[in-house]
Formats: structure tokens, sequence, C-alpha cells
């Protein structure tokens, strides 16, 4: 039960066969059993999980569930929840708990499923390996000493080693699938303005956006037909006709052009890396896709950019957390200048203060043309380059990370390092374009590879039709990893 | 050397909305602290801002009245300082591309007629405020205000002095409430004016530098606070000094100005546009909408009360100093002699009203009643004077409608019932100017000598007789017949 799907896990409750109390109850001794050493969740309410399942199995014998009632669901812990706190990884909300539920969570609550926790991520959403928690790194469950990657690391790790059938996610620059690709697990950034923003504590407001993570690119379609949908209260979310993001899963391959942007196989990829994304390039073409060389001349500015832009809005964005009126304020202090810095000093890690400072200076007087207005108009030349791309092609292909999961500590003293792995994930949010990431093998050391999929607006459906087959031919993604097994 | 005053003024207007600019609280005056503030409003984590459509109307009206330019595109930028009674860290404001550009204000001084230009007019929200008594050496914060829809209008630095700037900022203020985008509360601080002030040689074309006066909390403080600030100013330079760049508050209990902060001590303040909202499109169809939807504006008003009434240039102008004001003239034109409407409302009853700190909206005289008593002036039923003296405090007490509603009826019988009504009857009038005439022998004799006086007394000796009742025009007339017989 532990290993199935969401499709699987949906039949087996409408016929029976389990309730969502037993399967809740599964995850739950699954999660207090390895949670210890992964340190997924950093909020688990075991008896507030409970009493969900039991209503979902009360809606189930009046009749009234949907595909997702009565299965449980992870959280990352940037979405707010009445039930449990919302931290957002850092010590600046440790006793935050949210007066309302956010749009995703609604949508979650809406379709029956269980909240089964809340999983631990960078702070603020700020890293690419899950250090930057003021809770503690997530370990990913391929190998311990590794990271699961970031900043979604807690749904990654608990996806990957099956304390969750599922997991919500954002991404800002591959926050959903970069850490999914680290953990073999699948993880999609829908287009940006399909998922409200409304109730997940912002990053980067122009950036950000919501997403599932789980085990196939079919589970991914389903919680997508929850997630998706407009929202009044997001400005801007996207009014569209709501759509089924399963119709497209059986779609064929033939005849799909698949476009290989030259800069995404360069150098710096990992052997490893770059060997199971060819292999998948060739399977494609077994299947009757056609391979198209394109270029993205200007995607290897997208790491500048980006780390111009989202640390601007950031830095307006956490202005909030002051310590006035909510999270954390500082013991001592002499006047109200000596409040807010000491509260922030003390509230935020430093990666976030990093990020507050850059993102300060390029808004400042003198340098905002320089950078922000400078990084503006870079960041529509990669949206121009994608649509030129998208002429030619119907998907874009590539590796998701560089490399596979690396050692903790390993780059957490070099940042320019650790932005560098957002290299192949940054484009995509820049120019406000689906993504996914799915499993596509393992590299020397056993670590699993993403594949990224990039696609035109609103070609989720397209996405994953494609993941889908490319996942009815191969098994990566069913792997248990190596160190949490069943 | 001559000095002219140079003056620019910035208002921020409360627009008048149910709701708040970005959330879904109530913008109401007066709640408990912090009753009227919202998750959004609070700046809670995940919350997100949605405009308001109704303020983004009031600023399309706005535009359509000062004849400004309406971008059919603007965007919300993030104006970033720490306070604790801005809840986010940043206000939403509009910088680079406003809502409204340019446009004119046309008002009086005194009689001449002056149009000063508009730089641009755009959409904010308010801050809350902080609260520095009763708290024990703490402050209290109250986020009611968070968050409430302004729109920040800015003039061009055209004004030339104190007396003009306050013309202008009366006149706009007329113009905000007059088009039902403000409610115009100066003391609940829905109309608030803050004054750029510099001064120059008559004739210099540069700019002086300029000092930015706050706290200008009535018409009278602001001329005030711009007095006290171009004098310091003129003085500052004339004894050798230089004026700095720097924001000043208004004391009116000392009356003057003081430093507040510097131009080194100023914020920088990070604007960018608020990735949380989209640009703000306005549709050519909801401008026609509201355009034909505007009510006559007060420079129209104004030129039409002269032509169509026949009314002063300083009768019309006064009389459209508010829409309330110029539609009870109005009502009251339409039944009455209009020029005698005019006099009794800018006169009589505006005394009335001005001492006892009303507004038109609350005269307790209603159009139709005071067209009825006009009416009975102009019929010769009852004299201006009685009329003034009687007739018109007994309206204004309401002792007229003792017995129920002021029927117009009703109000005939109580002019005959108190005896108000002039005697117009030539044989009542004759017998009393012939008693006159038998008791004053000499001053028959003076007036007839040549003294023209002695027959303005001889006329006040029957009014007096008459209780003032008596038609003065018919007892001149007869006075004259009977002394030139």
């Amino acid at each position: 039960m532990l290993n199935a799907t969401l499709t699987q896990l949906s039949e087996a409750l409408a016929a029976k066969r389990i309730s969502s109390v037993e399967l809740t109850r599964a995850f739950l001794e699954r999660i207090r059993k390895l949670n210890g050493e992964l340190n997924a969740f950093i909020t688990v309410d075991e008896a507030h999980s409970l009493e969900g399942a039991k209503r979902a199995d009360e809606r189930r014998a009046k009749g009234e569930a949907g595909p997702l009632n009565g299965i449980p669901v992870a959280h990352k812990d940037i979405f707010c929840t009445r039930a449990l706190r919302t931290t957002c990884g850092s010590k600046m909300l440790e006793n935050y708990t949210s007066p309302y539920d956010a749009y995703v969570i609604e949508q979650f609550e809406r379709a029956g499923s269980v909240l089964l926790g809340k999983c631990n991520m960078d702070e603020f959403a700020m890293g690419s390996s899950n250090e930057t928690s003021y809770f503690g790194p997530v370990r990913n469950p391929w190998d311990k000493r590794r990271v699961p990657g970031g900043s979604s690391g807690g749904s990654a790790a608990a996806v990957a080693a099956r304390m969750a059938p599922a997991a919500t996610g954002t991404d800002t620059g591959g926050s959903i699938r970069q850490p999914a690709a680290l953990t073999g697990i699948c993880g999609l950034k829908p287009t940006y303005g399909v998922v409200s923003r409304y109730g997940m504590v912002a990053f980067a407001s122009s950036l950000d956006q919501a997403g599932p993570m789980a085990k196939s690119a079919a589970d991914l379609a389903v919680m997508m037909n929850v997630m998706a949908g407009f929202d009044a209260r997001d400005s801007t979310s996207l009014q569209r006709p709501k759509e089924d993001y399963t119709r497209g899963l059986n779609r064929s391959l033939s005849g799909l052009r698949i476009g290989l942007p030259k800069e995404y196989f360069g150098a710096g990829i990992e052997p490893g890396v770059q060997r199971a994304v060819e292999e998948a390039v060739r399977w494609f073409a077994s299947q009757g896709a056609q391979s198209v060389p394109i270029e993205l001349p200007n995607a290897k500015l997208g790491v500048p950019v980006y780390y111009v832009i989202a640390p601007a809005e950031a830095s307006s964005n956490l202005s909030r957390f002051d310590g006035v009126r909510y999270g954390h304020r500082a013991k001592g202090y002499s006047d109200l200048a000596d409040m807010y810095a000491r509260s922030r000093a003390e509230g935020f890690g430093a990666e976030v203060k990093r990020r507050i400072l850059v993102g300060t200076y390029v808004l400042s007087h003198g340098y905002y043309d320089a950078y922000y207005l400078q990084a503006q108009k870079v960041r529509r030349l990669i949206a121009r380059d994608f649509a030129a791309a998208f002429e030619r092609c119907d998907i874009v292909l590539g590796p998701t990370a560089p490399s596979a999961a690396f050692a903790l500590g390993a780059k957490t003293d070099d940042p320019v390092k650790m932005y560098l792995n957002d290299i192949f994930t940054i484009p995509a949010p820049l120019a406000g374009l689906p993504a996914l990431s799915v499993p596509c093998g393992f590299d020397a050391a056993g670590l699993p590879v993403g594949l990224q999929l990039m696609g035109n607006y609103f070609s989720e459906a397209v996405l994953l039709g494609v993941a889908h087959r490319y996942q009815q031919a191969t098994d990566w993604h069913l792997r248990v990893p190596s160190e949490t097994p069943l | 050397m001559a000095w002219e005053i140079v003056v620019g003024i910035e208002t921020h207007a409360q627009l008048l909305t149910r709701s708040k600019m970005f959330s879904g609280a109530s913008t109401a005056f007066g709640a408990p602290p912090n009753r009227n503030a919202s998750a959004v409003d609070i700046a809670l984590p995940g919350v997100l801002p949605v405009p308001n459509r109704a303020a983004i109307e009031h600023a399309v009206r706005f535009a359509l009245a000062v004849k400004g330019a309406i971008n059919r595109r603007s965007i919300f930028a993030r104006k970033n300082y720490f306070y604790p009674d801005l809840p986010k860290g940043y206000q939403i404001s509009q910088y680079e591309l406003p809502i409204v550009q340019g446009g004119e204000i046309r008002f009086f001084v005194g009689e001449t007629e002056k149009t000063v230009r508009l730089t641009r007019a755009h959409l904010e929200e308010d801050a809350g405020k902080s609260l520095h008594e009763d708290f024990h050496g703490m402050s209290g914060i109250d986020l009611n205000r968070a968050g409430t829809p302004l729109l920040e209008i800015v003039s061009e630095p055209e004004l030339r002095g104190a007396k003009e700037a306050v013309a202008y900022a009366r006149a706009l203020h007329a113009l905000v409430t007059w088009i039902g985008i403000c409610d115009g509360n100066m003391q609940e601080g829905s109309f608030r004016c803050d004054a750029n002030v510099s001064v120059r040689k008559t004739g210099d074309p540069r700019l002086g530098t300029r000092c930015e006066l706050k706290n200008l909390n009535s018409f009278r403080f602001m001329e005030r606070a711009i007095g006290f600030e171009a004098r310091r100013q003129i003085e500052l330079i004339e004894e050798g000094g230089t004026v700095e760049q720097e924001t000043r508050l208004y004391d009116p209990e000392r009356d003057e100005t003081r430093s507040m902060r510097s131009k080194e001590e100023a914020h920088d303040y990070r604007y960018f546009p608020d990735p949380d909202l989209l640009p703000l499109v306005v549709e050519e169809k909801l401008i026609e909408k509201l355009r034909s939807e505007l009510p006559e504006l007060p420079d129209a008003t104004r030129e039409r009360f002269k032509s169509e009434y026949g009314l002063s240039a300083y009768d019309a102008q006064v009389l459209t100093g508010s829409r309330a004001l110029a539609a009870y003239f109005e009502a009251v034109a339409k039944k009455a002699d209009a020029k005698l409407a005019a006099n009794w409302i800018t006169g009589e009853l505006s005394s009335y009203l001005n001492e006892r700190n009303l507004s038109i909206e609350s005269s307790p005289i209603a159009t139709e009643v005071l067209a009825w008593m006009i009416g009975r002036i102009k019929d010769g039923t009852i004299s201006g004077k009685i009329a003034k003296e009687k007739v018109f405090p007994d309206l204004w007490e309401g002792k007229t409608v003792a017995l129920g509603k002021a029927t117009l009826p009703a109000l005939d019988a109580y002019i005959e019932a108190q005896g108000f009504k002039q005697i117009s009857d030539a044989g009542e009038i004759e017998k009393r100017v012939d008693e006159v005439l038998a008791a004053n022998e000499r001053q028959v004799q003076d007036y007839r000598a040549g003294k023209e006086k002695a027959f303005n007394s001889l006329v006040g000796q029957v009014m007096k007789a008459t209780k003032g009742k008596a038609n003065p025009a018919q007892v001149s007339e007869m006075l004259k017949r009977k002394l030139s017989a």
C-alpha cells in the first residue's frame, strides 16, 4: 500500500479494500519510523490526520467521494493551514499558526484528502539543498549523507521514502523539479497563474508557483485536477476553462517534436546525468518522436537574472516579518529600529539575510536601472527564446539538474556554486512556462537522475502525457530508495 | 527686492468606497481599533491584494472632471519602508505610470479666476495609525485605516502664495465632493494636503529649494503654515543663508513649521512594480460609461447660473461651492425669484448655517419653504424686513410648523395669525399717513422748506405706526402725493 500510486490507492479506497483511516495510519507509522533520520516533516498531528481520515471514510459511506477522497497528502510548510502551524522553515514563524487555509489546502480539503503533515523546506523557499531550514536539513532517502535538493526537499524526501503517497511543493527557480530529480520522484511546476498563490507564503511573487509532487506523471495529473483553478483572491490567477489534466495521458509519441537545447547538453553536466538523459532521448526517438536541435541563447543568463529578480521581490515580500504583529520578536531592544533589527537578525537565517541584502541593493536608488530593470529585459529575452523554440518543437527536453544529489555541506560555503545547481530549472519560471521532472535513471553511485520536460504555456497535459508514456516503458519511478526499504 | 512664493500642493483624498483598496474590509470611520483590519490589512503571511474596482472608477471620474489623461494601462508599485503602522513594510502606490496624468483645476482668488495644472493623480492605500498616548510608554497600532483607498493629487508648482494655495485646495475639495468620490471630511482625515513651498526673486525663472509642509489639517492652518514658511525662507536667504530641502511639520499651537527630516534622512523607497498585481487596465467602455454618468461640473454649473438665472459672477461662484448648495439654490430658484433666492441663500441662510457650523444638507428650512417665503416677499404679502426679522427666524426654529407638517397653506395661515401681513390696503395706509402728517407739523414744514431728510423721517414714522407691516413703496408714494398737494 505504501508503494501504491494515487490511482491504485483511489481504487482500493473505492473498492473498500482499505479505509482512509487504515491508510493514513500506515503512512503515519512510516513517518514515525523514518522522520527521525530523514527530517522530511516539520509538523505532524496524528490525531488531526486520523480525524480527517475518519471524515473521509464517512463521506465515502455516504457516497460523496471523489478520486482523492481519503488519500493522505503532505504539504510543504509554505502553505498556510489552520490546523497545523506554518513555519516556512524559519525561526521567524516557528510558532505561527494561520487563521486561514491556503487555496491549495482548501482545494485538497474540498477533494476530501487527508492532511498528513507539513514538510520541511529551505527557509522561505530559499535554497537548493534544504540545508537552510531552521528545522535542520532533510536527508536524501537514497543516501542519507546527501541532500534531497530544495527548496521542496521535505516533500520530495517524504514521497521518495514512501512516507506520503503525494505532496505539494512550490517552485520559484526549480524548487519542485530539482528535489524531485534528486530523490527520484516526479514534480510539475505549472504555468504561472494556473494555481492560486493565495495562502502561499511569498518568496518571489512573479515566479512562485505551486505544483504537485508524486511518484508518477499520472499521479501528478490527478493532483493537478484538484490544484488548478481560478481564484479571485490572487490577482495573477488566470481565469480559464477547467481542464482535465489526465486527458492526454495516453497520447502517442509519434511525430512529437522534441527540442534539445544545445545549452542543456554542454559542459558542466555530470557524466552520469548526461548518460541517463541521452538514453531517454534515444528511447523517445525509438517511439517515433523527432529530435529537433534548438538554441536557447539567453538561458545561460537565467541564473544571474534570477538572482536579481527573486531577491528583489523577496526583500520586499519579507518586510512584513518585522516582529510587530506576529512571528519572532527579540526579547530585549532599545527602540523601534533596534526591535526590527534584532527581531529580523534573530528570526532569519544566513541565506535569507543574504537574499534580502542583495534584493535591497538591486532596488536601491541608482542601482535599479542597472540591475532590476536590466534583469527584467533579459527575462523577456529568455521568454522570447522559448517562444522561438516552440515554433519548431512541441516540448523542450534536457536534464533537470546538472548533477545528482550532492553531499550535505558540499556547497554551503559557496552560494554561487549552490545557485548554479538551478541552472536548468530557472529559465522556465522566468518565462512563466510549465515544466516537469521525471526520473530517468541512476548515476554510477546509484543516485537518481531527473529528466526535465518543458512546454509552452498551458501545455501541462501534453507534458504529463509524454512523461506518462515514458513511465509506461520504464520503471525508474517505481524504485524504492535503498536506504528506506519498505 | 520683491519675492515670489511658489507653492505646489499634494492632496490625499480618501475615496468613498465601502471596502478597502486591496481588501474586503470596511472603510467605516470610528470603529474600535483593528476591528476593520482583515488578514490582508494586517499583512498575514500568504495574503494577496485584489484591487477595488470602485476606487479605480473614482480615479477615472476625477480624471474626467479635471480633463486629465487616463492611462489605459497603469502600474501599481511598492514603496518600501519600515513602520509599525505599515503592516506589509511597503505601501502599494503608483509610481512611474499613474492612472491619471495632467488635468487642471480652475478656481477664484477673490474675483480673479485662475487655472492650475495638475501633474498627476494616482491610486494608493493608506497606512494605519500609531497611537503614542495612553499606552504607558508603548505605542498602540490601529490598522483600521490601513489599506483605505486614496487618490493622491499632485499640482504643478503654479500657486503663488498662501491665499492662492488655499483657494486651490478649497476648489479641489469642492470638486472631489461634488463628483462624489470623497466625503471631504478634513477632521477625519478624508482630505489631507501637504504643501511644497519655495521662494524666489520675482522674475527669476528658476525654482528655489522647496520644503514640504505636513500636518496642514485645515484650510486655515494651511494658509498660516505656508505664510510662516515663506517668511522663514525669505528671512533665511536675506540673512545670507540657504534653504535646505527638507520635510517640515506645522505646529498650530506655536504657529510655526519645524524640521521633521532632512533630504539626507529621506528614505530610499526602492519603488518597483508590485508583482502581486497585474497592470491596471482601464477599458474605453468604462471611461465612456463613467463620462455619461458624471454630473454637471462646478464650472459649467457656475456659468449656467449666470446665464440662466442672471446671477452675478460672485453669487454664481459662492452658490457652486458645493453640489448640495447648488442643488439647494436651484430648487429654490425654480419656484421663486432667482436673484432673491441667491440673496437669501448667500446671505441670511448662510450666516445662520455658518454660525451653527452646519452644512446646507442639514438646513432646517426646506427649499420649497424658502421659495414660498421669497414668493410672499415678491407678491407683497410680507415685507423684506418682516421676513428677515420674524418669518425667517421662525422658519429656522420650526415655529411655523407647530401644527404639524409645514404645508404652504399652513404657512400662509401662520403669517395671517402672527399679523405679519404687509399692509397694502390704500385706505389703511392713508389713514396712518394722515395721522403721522397731523402729528408732525414741523417735519412737514421742514420738508416743504426743502429738507429732504424730513421725508425719510416721515416714512419711518408711518412704518413704525404700522409695526413695519406697511408696504414701504406705497407709503412713500402716498406721502409724496399728500405733501405736494
